[in-house]
């Protein structure tokens, strides 16, 4: 239930929390600016996880391709165990391999659409098939960046990393998420690919027990499930409360673990409910929805899927906020989806 | 062979080509047992697989991960069947791991898997990767304060990739004095001559222009590659070192130094086969 895992927002009443994305999402991230001490942990949990691990991990070192006001306080607290690479991001990859090689644990912080899509090669041939615990940090995932073009929309992301051998998948739903994400992980013999969307409305009071490869249930219901990742488990929160005070019971998932992901629970909520509805700020193709689709097919349930996706098209450029209206990726649009689940 | 084998050991010229003739007679065997492989690119680079593992390496077989080693990255990897056999020789597996080369189940790949040959640094096959990751290997090295060197063969086609020049940017940055770049400049790339596919020349002043210290020599000449592997500046900060090898595809068999492309890859009839083993045995006396 949402109270024992200490979530924001799972008795906000119907229709105050992100009716309206535009009016409740956070600004834009600029990450060329170095983030003030005193609010490093709320708009960069990443940077501010990764300098407080170094302290008792002397292995760890970070890169980044031309990102590294996004590591100021690493910096300063290790200095020497940043590598700076320009704008290269393959080369980035390829030589944290290196480094994992020799039995370094480098930390790649970069953007999103970049480090994952443009390094899918060097990720699986150097780091995923080599079985290196090289991390990989791509923030601004998703839409984060919708405002700078479709080169900067990360939407594919997952669908080539969870394909990719040994490589974990995690995107944490909001800045506790990430802190809590970044510990755990820190002990991986492999690769990882960390996910930091940072549109995602709160959800956690604290660090929530994310295990490795299991979905944590956020509220109960016999109704419909919702299960999202990054930002999509915010709103599924809220839509969930909403959904309550019109008499529908969710069964809500934090699935921030896209790989390994939780088999055994996703099949057992979807025999509960029957209906599942997947959020995430992800094209619909090989995200969040295609691992429950082909979860569902492979166990034979006959289970209603929606998907409050991204679509396989062209996408708009604009505004974050305005992207997410836009396609649905809000309170309403998961509202809208479980209806058509259990209004059907 | 247990022990270290230090930098810098004793041997002869004429060992050294006979080496790596015997390379050569090697990759033809396991080329036939597979049933697929590649000739000519392996020929060119013959005297410098001779040359690194017979004389400069410092190495431990016995103790692969041993740290202080010497690193030695194959960016060529389709060269694999060139390097199988002298690992082999040097103790790192048995001998009898060189029959099951190509087959499933075999640890021995068309393209090196570090996961799976003992003294393999990195796993190698997709073109452009390693000069990336020997760089990380040389940062490493750095950061432990360890004097090893860390090389990489490449192609002189590899070269075309653009990977290659982030990591000579990166490496000449960082002043990675400890890092040697050989370049098998045979002039050719897969589908024919380098120069006709992607001009890749000048290379001395490119990798110049990228900071790098560089030296040109005759990759077929074992004399001329030891003195410059010999005279490499200590490890600590400075440059970045290219040794561009000037190389003949196919190299040490008339047949196939008169017909390179057509030996990039591929099987050997037997009757070509038996003339190329009988020049090269005979040279080998």
């Amino acid at each position: 239930m949402s109270q024992d895992t200490g979530t924001h927002g799972s008795s906000t009443s119907s229709g105050t929390a992100g009716g309206s994305a535009g009016s409740t999402a956070p600004p834009m991230v600029d990450v060329f600016s170095d983030a003030e001490p005193d609010t490093a942990l709320a708009s960069n949990p990443a940077g501010h996880a990764i300098a407080a691990m170094a302290d008792g991990e002397p292995r760890i070192l970070t890169l980044t391709a031309d990102l590294g006001a996004v590591l100021a306080e690493f910096r300063e607290r290790h200095p020497g165990r940043y590598i700076e690479l320009g704008i290269a991001e393959t080369n980035s990859v390829s030589l944290a391999a290196g480094l994992a090689a020799c039995d370094y644990l480098p930390y790649i912080f970069s953007m999103a659409p970049f480090g994952v899509i443009k390094c899918a090669e060097q990720l699986r041939t150097d780091v995923a098939y080599n079985h290196l615990p090289v991390r990989l940090v791509g923030r601004l995932a998703g839409l984060a960046m919708g405002f700078f073009g479709t080169s900067h929309h990360a939407v594919e992301d997952i669908a080539i990393a969870r394909t990719l051998t040994n490589m974990t998948v995690v995107a944490p739903a909001d800045s506790q998420a990430v802190l809590a994400l970044m510990r755990s992980t820190a002990g991986l013999d492999g690769p990882l690919y960390l996910r930091v969307s940072e549109g995602a409305l709160p959800v956690y009071a604290a660090p929530p027990r994310l295990r490795h490869g299991r979905w944590l249930r956020l509220r109960s219901g016999a109704d419909v499930t919702l299960a999202g990742h990054g930002m999509g488990v915010g709103l599924a929160v809220r839509a969930a409360a909403r959904l309550a005070g019109q008499g529908i019971e969710a069964d809500v998932y934090d699935a921030a673990y896209l790989k390994p992901f939780d088999e055994t629970e996703a099949v057992a909520t979807a025999r509960r409910t029957r209906r599942v509805v997947t959020i995430e700020d992800h094209n619909q193709i090989g995200g969040l929805a295609s691992i429950v689709a082909e979860t569902v097919a492979r166990h034979r349930l006959s289970v209603g899927l929606r998907a409050v996706a991204l679509p396989d098209a062209d996408l708009e450029v604009g505004l974050p906020a305005d992207l997410y209206e836009h396609y649905g990726l809000t309170v309403d649009g998961v509202v809208g989806a479980a209806h058509e689940l259990v209004d059907a | 062979m247990t022990g270290t084998l230090e930098r810098g050991r004793p041997v002869s010229a004429a060992q050294l080509s006979w080496r790596a003739d015997w390379i050569r007679l090697e990759t033809v065997r396991l080329i036939e047992r597979a049933g697929l492989g590649h000739y000519t690119s392996t020929f060119s680079c013959a005297e410098i697989l001779a040359t690194l593992y017979y004389h400069t390496l410092r190495l431990r077989p016995g103790e692969p991960g041993w740290p202080d080693r010497d690193r030695f990255l194959l960016g060529k990897g389709h060269v694999a069947t060139g390097l199988w056999p002298v690992l082999a020789d040097l103790g790192y597996y048995p001998r009898g791991w060189l029959d099951s080369y190509g087959r499933i189940g075999s640890p021995l790949n068309d393209h090196p898997n570090m996961r799976l040959a003992p003294g393999i640094d990195f796993s190698s096959g997709a073109l452009g990767h390693n000069l990336s990751v020997a760089a990380g290997m040389a940062l490493a090295g750095r950061l432990d304060g360890r004097d090893y060197r860390t090389f990489v063969l490449t192609g002189d086609g590899e070269l075309q990739e653009g990977q290659v020049w982030e990591a000579a940017m990166a490496a000449s940055h960082y002043q990675l004095g400890s890092l040697v770049a050989v370049v098998d400049a045979n002039g050719f790339s897969g589908a024919g001559p380098t120069s006709q596919a992607m001009n890749i020349e000048p290379l001395a002043g490119r990798f110049r222009a990228f900071g790098w210290l560089v030296h040109e020599v005759d990759g077929h000449d074992v004399t001329a590659l030891t003195a410059t592997f010999d005279g490499l500046p200590g490890t600590a900060d400075g440059q970045p070192v290219c040794v561009i090898a000037r190389t003949r595809k196919g190299h040490g068999a008339a047949r196939l130094e008169q017909a390179p492309q057509a030996w990039h890859l591929g099987l050997l009839p037997a009757e070509i086969q038996a003339e190329v083993v009988a020049e090269i045995s005979g040279r080998m006396g």
